[in-house]
């Protein structure tokens, strides 16, 4: 048991768990201390270090840190520190000790030596992440339940890829995988789900603005990137990563332009920057591998402080739709500032943290002669910067006056954003703490005068195209309106699909029905005594498909162990 | 001196001033397209050594970025309520609790 609990993790788990028995201040104060003694805890620790311990005769590693878990555990506690902050305004007792216990669990499986103890945390970080949504009120059940069958489905894929590759090897050990392991597929489209590879992807734009204005901020930061972690570890030299990280890169900023409301176009932007970090594991090179995990890094703290400028505008103004919205700086100027450097800080400015970070994954592409890659993520470096760099601050802030006038947000949510945008900057400027405790010894300069000099072209050129295409109006204009994306094909087509199956199943029924009752009274001309066919309710028909799905989809998990 | 209908407006706002802002841009733009003659760039990959490959590509991509999106909508786009379930992006906001 003390294997388990001796773990910066189980302060957050716990803390989280005893968190709504107390009263506001004692909440407040917990959401603060224990992320931090966690933090302090994690830093004395020795590193290498493993923990082992034995559970029902399976040999497990409950704790593992190295260089690579060590910064994904770092970066988790730093910002479940800042949520904490930011959520203090937040009176309801759900949505802290959610997160308390997702950040815990987040950290835990980061921590994580082996598959089975990395899947227990990996469904609890599921678990702990969906009542974060549901804490924002009854209107997020359907989302709500959406997501959660989507997180569940990459924990079952988890497991059972970890009972395949047990059986084959012997070994629940967690370290390199590939896709040739026993198992290795079934493990890649688990950590995939929740890295929101293409077609994988849209449980994350569905459901993250759908929680409150500071829940989101939560739910910005763990999940996805502990998938970045995990795939890191398992199949860090995967080329078939590099092609799916550069269509990730690519396509959600096609999304984000025509998106109205701004959290979803940072959800999308979220996206788009896992795929910087899934190409750097494709790659796999020491360069790639410590460019992954530096982006993560300072993506964590960038696109937190995003979403907690939307989610204070949320708070304040009511609304984050872009059609809604315009002129906040009067309002909100601090707000506005700390949006611009998040804003800096993703679109990779000099002296702001996104540089420092995308450059090594690009560089490493670069190295490579992987030109085609290379000018996609270039070409999604010049988009993140159109629609989260410019168009967020620009449609939230200045554009058209809305009218709306608010107070600035409160005072913990600028404390959380200042000291993020902080870290941001000092990041940026500073790169070498980063870039100290990364898996691998780094030898690599950002601040070339070829480098500043190429970022700053691409950068205000891109702005450039922006001022144009708003002064000419060929821009489009915010609007109202939902976007279809891949989530339409279990929202809309399937349900119709099967709603039609069962209305040909019925009508076919219903013609056996009929002529079953013709020939019944015929047979009972004849003196017999037939029973009369019956109607089938569409109810019933759809549940025998998902039973018939349901079946085959066991039968599938067999043969593909077997 | 503003123009009357100005009046309340921000810095910011005044059509004058936002024009200034796009100006400087434009000198901006100009300067650090020229600067690609002074400084040294050692690129791996050779066509982005070509002079000012950054800033060209920067600008082509985004504005086939702005007008593939567009084209996008007609395809996406569906009305606000399309999925009857209440769409996220709005909160209560303080001053009506």
């Amino acid at each position: 048991m003390a294997a388990w609990i001796a773990n910066p993790a189980w302060l957050l788990i716990i803390g989280g768990l005893l968190l709504p028995l107390f009263g506001y201040r004692l909440r407040c104060a917990l959401l603060l201390i224990v992320p931090a003694v966690a933090g302090a805890w994690l830093l004395q620790m020795p590193r290498p270090l493993t923990v082992e311990t034995e559970l029902l005769g399976y040999a497990l590693t409950p704790l593992r840190l190295d260089g690579l878990s060590f910064v994904f555990a770092l970066i988790f506690l730093i910002a479940a520190f800042l949520t904490g902050l930011f959520m203090l305004s937040n009176r309801s007792r759900l949505e802290p000790a959610a997160t308390l216990v997702y950040a815990g669990a987040a950290v835990a499986a980061a921590l994580a030596g082996d598959l089975l103890t990395l899947f227990l945390y990996w469904e609890a970080t599921a678990l702990a992440s969906v009542l974060i949504i549901l804490a924002n009120g009854p209107q997020t059940w359907r989302v709500s339940l959406r997501y959660l069958i989507v997180q569940v489905a990459s924990g079952l894929l988890l497991l059972t890829g970890a009972l395949v590759y047990f059986r084959s090897t012997g070994s629940l050990a967690f370290d390199h995988l590939g896709l040739d392991a026993p198992g290795g597929w079934l493990i890649f489209f688990a950590f995939g789900i929740k890295a929101a590879f293409p077609f994988l992807h849209n449980w994350l734009q569905d459901a993250y603005p759908a929680a409150s204005p500071t829940g989101t901020v939560a739910l910005s930061a763990f999940t996805t990137k502990l998938a970045i972690y995990a795939l890191a570890r398992g199949y860090a030299g995967t080329e078939i990563l590099i092609p799916i990280g550069a269509l990730m890169t690519a396509f959600p900023i096609f999304y984000a332009v025509i998106e109205n409301d701004l959290r979803r176009v940072l959800a999308y932007s979220l996206n788009n920057q896992l795929g910087f970090m899934v190409v750097g594991v494709g790659i796999g090179t020491e360069l790639a591998l410590n460019g992954t995990a530096a982006h993560a890094f300072t993506h964590i703290l960038y696109k937190a402080l995003l979403f907690m400028s939307m989610g204070a505008v949320l708070y304040r103004a009511g609304t984050v739709k872009g059609s809604e919205l315009g002129g906040l700086y009067k309002s909100m100027p601090w707000t506005m500032v700390f949006c611009v450097v998040g804003a800096a800080s993703i679109s990779a400015f000099p002296l702001f943290s996104g540089f420092i970070s995308k450059s090594l994954i690009l560089s490493s592409a670069g190295y490579q002669g992987l030109w085609f890659v290379w000018l996609v993520l270039v070409f999604a470096s010049a988009g993140v910067f159109h629609h989260s760099g410019i168009k967020i601050p620009f449609f939230a802030f200045f554009a058209h006056d809305s009218g709306i006038r608010c107070k600035e947000a409160p005072w913990n949510m600028l404390l959380a954003m200042g000291i993020t945008a902080a870290l941001c900057i000092g990041i940026g400027a500073f790169p070498d703490p980063l870039y100290d405790i990364l898996p691998y010894a780094v030898d690599y300069e950002p601040y070339t005068g070829g480098h500043v000099l190429a970022q700053m072209q691409l950068l205000l050129f891109s702005a450039l195209a922006f001022t144009v295409l708003m002064r000419t109006g060929i821009y489009p204009p915010e609007l109202r309106s939902t976007n279809l994306d891949s989530d339409w094909i279990y929202r809309r087509m399937l349900p119709a699909a099967i709603d039609r199956i069962a209305l040909v199943m019925e009508m076919v029924f219903d013609g056996l029905g009929r002529a079953g009752r013709r020939a019944g009274a015929a047979l009972a001309r004849e003196g017999s005594d037939v029973m009369p066919g019956r109607t089938w309710p569409v109810g019933s028909m759809a549940l025998w498909v998902a039973a018939l799905l349901a079946t085959l989809l066991i039968f599938g998990i067999f043969l593909d162990g077997a | 001196m503003s123009e009357p209908s100005d009046r309340g407006k921000g810095w910011i706002e005044q059509p004058k001033n936002v024009d200034r802002i796009v100006y400087a841009l434009y000198a901006i733009c100009a300067v650090v397209f020229a600067l690609d003659l002074l400084v040294e760039r050692h690129e791996y990959l050779g066509f982005a050594n070509w002079f000012g490959f950054y800033a060209w590509y920067g600008f082509v991509a985004c504005v086939g970025l702005v007008i593939a999106a567009k084209g996008l909508r007609r395809l996406l786009m569906r009305p606000e309520d399309y999925y009857d379930e209440t769409a996220p992006g709005h909160h209560k906001r303080e001053d009506e609790h």
